[in-house]
């Protein structure tokens, strides 16, 4: 039984794991894709950009793939809820995603200034949408979503497709891809130079201080949101259905555990610390720095609504009783145990293998370079 | 209530993007192992025309591998977007491989890509050999992983129903990942991509002989390709015999939709090599048959009984009104979990369940407590898939897996004898021979899921319930989005693929022009 409840725990900060690994190294790279036509001005400077990323965004899209794979198998019915709930936006995710290895692999081959234009529009579109469809479904899922189940846990999504668009939700949205600027800004700081890395700086400048803006404003919208609160169910540690629960709506619900812990503040705090002390770092021209405390605010950010939610972790607007948490929504007991055997092995591995990666195509790239290589992107 | 039309169009979206996806897989699984090769030539040998040739072939390589992964992110959404009461049903078990293959092959092969692209300059021989292994290793890794899941809905081992989750659950690990079904599967289509690799490499470079072009390397690769084909198209057809044996027995239904078998014979049981299978009347028009033949396939003996359409019919007749029991007493369990009459009364028609679940499909309110002796009696009919289309799936594999083999020996025997250069008709069937093994491949996953309907997971869960509940508009624009999508992806690969096969290797450095990049 209590092994049960530590592995539902586990797995759910596991999931925290990923989704701050997936906004990290994806939003990233999709970062340098939203500004690469702003932040690179001539087609040599573009490309510049692009070899900067690109040895490593394929692996890193990885973390999003294993993202959903993740959930997938942890918590089978989030994956289907959700997935199917929000079909019309996951497929605008999708679409615009699936464009960007293309991007990549294809941009470069062919000269034409038309077909290199036409792709780094393509390249906008997939760092921007994603982001902000990322963004926009973490503010959804704070607000609660349009669903309820049958006897047999089929779901129904009650919705519509423009209610997600909702202000709260574009303003999670905007953070998203604020930070996603952030990190890919700082990227290209740290292995570009002269106009490029000057012209990084001042995005990542300004998208800290969005960020901090929005995070704020964020804040403050939630005080007056609606949370959940669970009022009653089976015991955590027990198998259990989203039918047997009780859950109620209430305003400012989303403050309990924080008030309920106090500690708990920190973890917004680190957000902070990230965005200020990493703009301070970046305008004094250290980029690795900016980096890792841009990692650690995505860490502060996702961690707050975690933290905020827990034991929540999609709410139903609809039937509040049908919300899933993470005690009605995992896998059992035996899978999440083989899985976190498998990610407890697997997962230093691939930390190891992508330093290593980093680590051999460090250094400048320089358009003397990119120009030279026939490898290249 | 699930509206018809949205199963269909779920199922034809499904197959599309899997199909497509499929377009790119079998090269990548075939080409990495290929690159390797070439590059340990080099590496051993120190002969720099190996590298160009390694990088040469890992140019197009890239071009279909971007697509590949392009595809395979749709793969991985859509069971959560287009299959939500699949996911949630068997997601305990399914999702665990889907997770797997994501920590363990794609960010290894996804990682090292990037380095066997970027680092020729950074790494040292060895190393970057060693990363080319790892991206072919990874890749079909990968393989086995997608397999494994695909061989539980096939076979569906280690698995158990949990009436307090109301889910399929995971019993046994090892039952999941060694079960014979994902095993033979994995090695069928992991060697199907070699084949498709060889051939293509083998047609690429019969391109330049014919030409008169770039003959040391297309000599060479040729000569290595039709190696490594000739082998893996005799391992592809063996597997795939294996494959047909132990699918026959986890699944008859497949089997009988195979060989074309309507009606239960007395053993042994005669091959049709040719047959028109006819839905309504439930027999083949016309067949062309070599006695005994099915019988030593199938059961290795003259005088073991041969699965038959009817008699799965009649079996399947009987299961639904076994499941039906099942599924009312599972509602009754669900609205009170301590009715014990109920519990009794779901533990024994408990392996039913999905046949229960089958017949709600035509059942008034899709409720299979109110299925009339009509609707089990439709239902049961459709426990054997679409017999033409597996029949003659079937058949186009088997006769491009020969045609292959019989094509890779002449490929052998000529480049052994060191003219095939000169052979310019041969060189001609080369260049015809590329989209084969592709038709194979497809045609193999044709036979593979289609042979699965009616269900998902055989005998546990029903196409027709694994659906999302969307509204056709849902489908008709996603539907219309992907083959939007999809059909200029495929012009823009084509057209750089033609591109740059047009243009050819770099050899030694000094360029044979390298247009653009
Ligand atoms: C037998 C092999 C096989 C099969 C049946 C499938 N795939 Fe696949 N997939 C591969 C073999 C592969 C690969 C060889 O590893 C690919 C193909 C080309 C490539 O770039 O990697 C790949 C790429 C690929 C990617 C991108 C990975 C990356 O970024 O490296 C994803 C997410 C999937 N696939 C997911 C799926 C799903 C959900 C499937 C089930 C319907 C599926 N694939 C069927
Ligand atoms: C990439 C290779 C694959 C190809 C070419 C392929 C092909 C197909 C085809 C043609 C169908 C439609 C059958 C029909 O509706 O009559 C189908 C359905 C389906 N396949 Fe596959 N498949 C592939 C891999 C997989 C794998 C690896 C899985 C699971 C891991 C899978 C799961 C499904 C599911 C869930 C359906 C939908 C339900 C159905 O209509 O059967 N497929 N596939
Ligand atoms: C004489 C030769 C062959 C035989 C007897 C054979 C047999 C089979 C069988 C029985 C299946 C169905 C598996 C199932 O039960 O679901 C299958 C699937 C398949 N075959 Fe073949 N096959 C042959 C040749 C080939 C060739 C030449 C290729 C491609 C180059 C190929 C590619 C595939 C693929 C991709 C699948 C689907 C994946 C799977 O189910 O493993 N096969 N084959």
């Amino acid at each position: 039984m209590e092994i049960y409840l530590l592995l539902k725990v586990t797995w759910w900060i596991l999931l925290g794991v990923l989704l701050m690994g997936l906004a990290i190294m994806v939003g990233m790279d999709m970062g340098v894709g939203t500004v690469l036509r702003w932040v690179g001005r001539t087609d040599s400077e573009r490309r510049v950009a692009l070899n900067i990323i690109g040895p490593h965004w394929d692996g890193n899209q990885v973390w999003f793939i294993l993202g959903g794979g993740a959930i997938f198998a942890a918590w089978p019915i989030v994956y289907a809820t959700a997935f199917s709930g929000l079909y019309v936006v996951m497929l605008l995710l999708l679409w615009s995603m699936i464009v960007r290895p293309l991007g990549f692999e294809y941009r470069s081959k062919l000269k034409g200034p038309r077909w290199r234009n036409a792709w780094d529009w393509s390249l906008f579109v997939s760092g921007f949408v994603p982001m902000l469809v990322f963004g926009a479904a973490i503010g959804n899922a704070l607000q609660g979503f349009p669903f309820h189940f049958e006897w047999h846990l089929a779901s129904f999504y009650t919705g519509s497709f423009l209610a997600l668009f909702n202000p709260f939700a574009i303003l999670c949205g905007l953070l998203s891809v604020a930070l996603s600027v952030y990190m890919g800004c700082a990227m290209l700081m740290i292995r570009g130079e002269g106009e490029l890395y000057a012209r990084a700086r001042g995005f990542l400048d300004r998208s800290a201080l969005a960020a901090l803006a929005l995070f704020t404003l964020g804040g403050i919208w939630v005080v007056f949101l609606d949370g959940y609160q669970l009022v009653q169910g089976p015991a955590p540690g027990v198998a259990q259905t989203p039918l047997q629960q009780e859950v109620v709506r209430a305003s400012g619900a989303w403050l309990d555990n924080f008030l309920a812990m106090p500690l708990l503040w920190l973890v917004p705090g680190l957000a902070y610390l990230g965005l200020a002390a990493g703009r301070w770092g970046a305008l004094n021209d250290r980029p690795q720095l900016a980096w890792w405390l841009g990692a650690l605010a995505w860490i502060g950010v996702i961690g707050t609504v975690g933290a905020a939610m827990f034991p929540f972790m999609m709410p139903s607007s609809a039937e509040p009783s049908h919300s899933l948490t993470v005690w009605n929504a995992s896998s059992s007991e035996y899978t999440l145990m083989w899985m976190l055997g498998f990610t407890v092995v697997f997962m230093p591995l691939i930390l190891w293998y992508t330093s290593w990666a980093f680590w051999v195509m460090r250094g400048k790239v320089s358009a003397k370079h990119v120009e030279a290589d026939d490898h290249a992107y | 209530m699930i509206d018809p039309m949205v199963v269909e169009l779920s199922r034809w979206q499904f197959a599309a993007t899997a199909l497509y996806h499929f377009l790119f897989v079998p090269l990548t699984l075939g080409l990495s192992f290929l690159l390797a090769a070439m590059e340990t030539v080099y590496v051993t040998t120190g002969r720099t025309i190996y590298r160009d040739m390694a990088q040469f072939w890992g140019k197009l390589f890239l071009i279909n591998f971007a697509l590949g992964v392009a595809t395979g992110l749709t793969m991985e959404f859509q069971f959560g977007t287009n299959w939500s009461f699949y996911s949630s049903f068997v997601g305990d078990i399914f999702g665990a491989p889907l997770a797997i293959e994501g920590l363990m092959a794609f960010f290894m092969e996804s990682t090292f890509v990037g380095l066997m692209v970027f680092g020729w300059a950074r790494l040292s021989k060895a190393q970057h050999l060693a990363v080319t292994y790892l991206v072919a290793l990874a890749s079909n890794l990968s393989a086995v992983w997608i397999l494994v899941a695909n061989g539980f809905m096939q076979d569906p081992q280690g698995a158990l129903f949990n009436p307090d989750t109301m889910r399929m659950e995971l019993a046994s690990f090892g039952e999941l990942i060694f079960s014979h079904d994902a095993q033979s599967k994995f090695v069928h289509t992991s060697i199907a991509g070699f084949v498709t690799a060889a051939v293509f490499v083998c047609g690429v470079s019969a391109y330049y002989m014919l030409r008169g072009r770039h003959l040391a390397i297309a000599k060479r690769s040729f000569r290595m390709a039709a190696l490594f084909g000739v082998l893996s198209s005799a391992g592809v057809i063996t597997l795939g015999d294996a494959l047909g044996f132990v699918g026959a027995h986890a699944h008859p239904s497949k089997l009988v939709a195979m060989e074309g078998l309507w009606e239960y014979e007395e053993p042994p049981v005669g091959f049709n090599v040719i047959a028109i299978p006819n839905e309504e009347e439930m027999q083949n028009d016309y067949a062309l048959r070599i006695p005994y033949l099915t019988s030593l396939l199938v059961t290795r003996s003259l005088h073991d009984p041969v699965p038959s359409a009817d008699t799965l019919i009649e079996r399947a007749d009987e299961r639904i009104r076994s499941g039906i029991e099942a599924v009312t007493a599972l509602k009754a369990l669900q609205d009170d979990p301590d009715d014990t009459e109920a519990r009794a009364r779901f533990e024994a028609h408990q392996d039913d369940l999905g046949y229960g679940f089958l017949v709600g499909f035509y059942a008034q309110d899709q409720d299979p407590a109110l299925a009339t002796e009509a609707d089990i009696q439709r239902a049961a009919r459709d426990a054997i898939p679409n017999m033409a289309i597996v029949f003659w799936s079937f058949r186009v594999m088997v006769v491009s897996g020969l045609l292959m083999l019989a094509f890779f020996t002449l490929a052998v025997i000529f480049t052994l004898r060191n003219d095939v250069h000169r052979q310019r008709a041969f060189l001609r069937f080369s260049l015809l021979m590329i989209p084969v093994p592709f038709i194979a491949c497809e045609a193999g996953w044709l036979v593979a899921e289609v042979g699965r309907q009616p269900w998902t997971v055989y005998e546990v869960l029903p196409t027709w319930m694994s659906v999302s509940t969307h509204s056709v508009n849902h489908l008709i624009f996603s539907l219309a989005g992907f083959v939007l999508l999809y059909s200029i992806f495929i012009a823009i690969e084509m057209y750089l693929m033609v591109k740059f096969i047009r243009q050819g290797p770099t050899e030694h450095g000094h360029a044979t022009a390298v247009a653009a990049k």
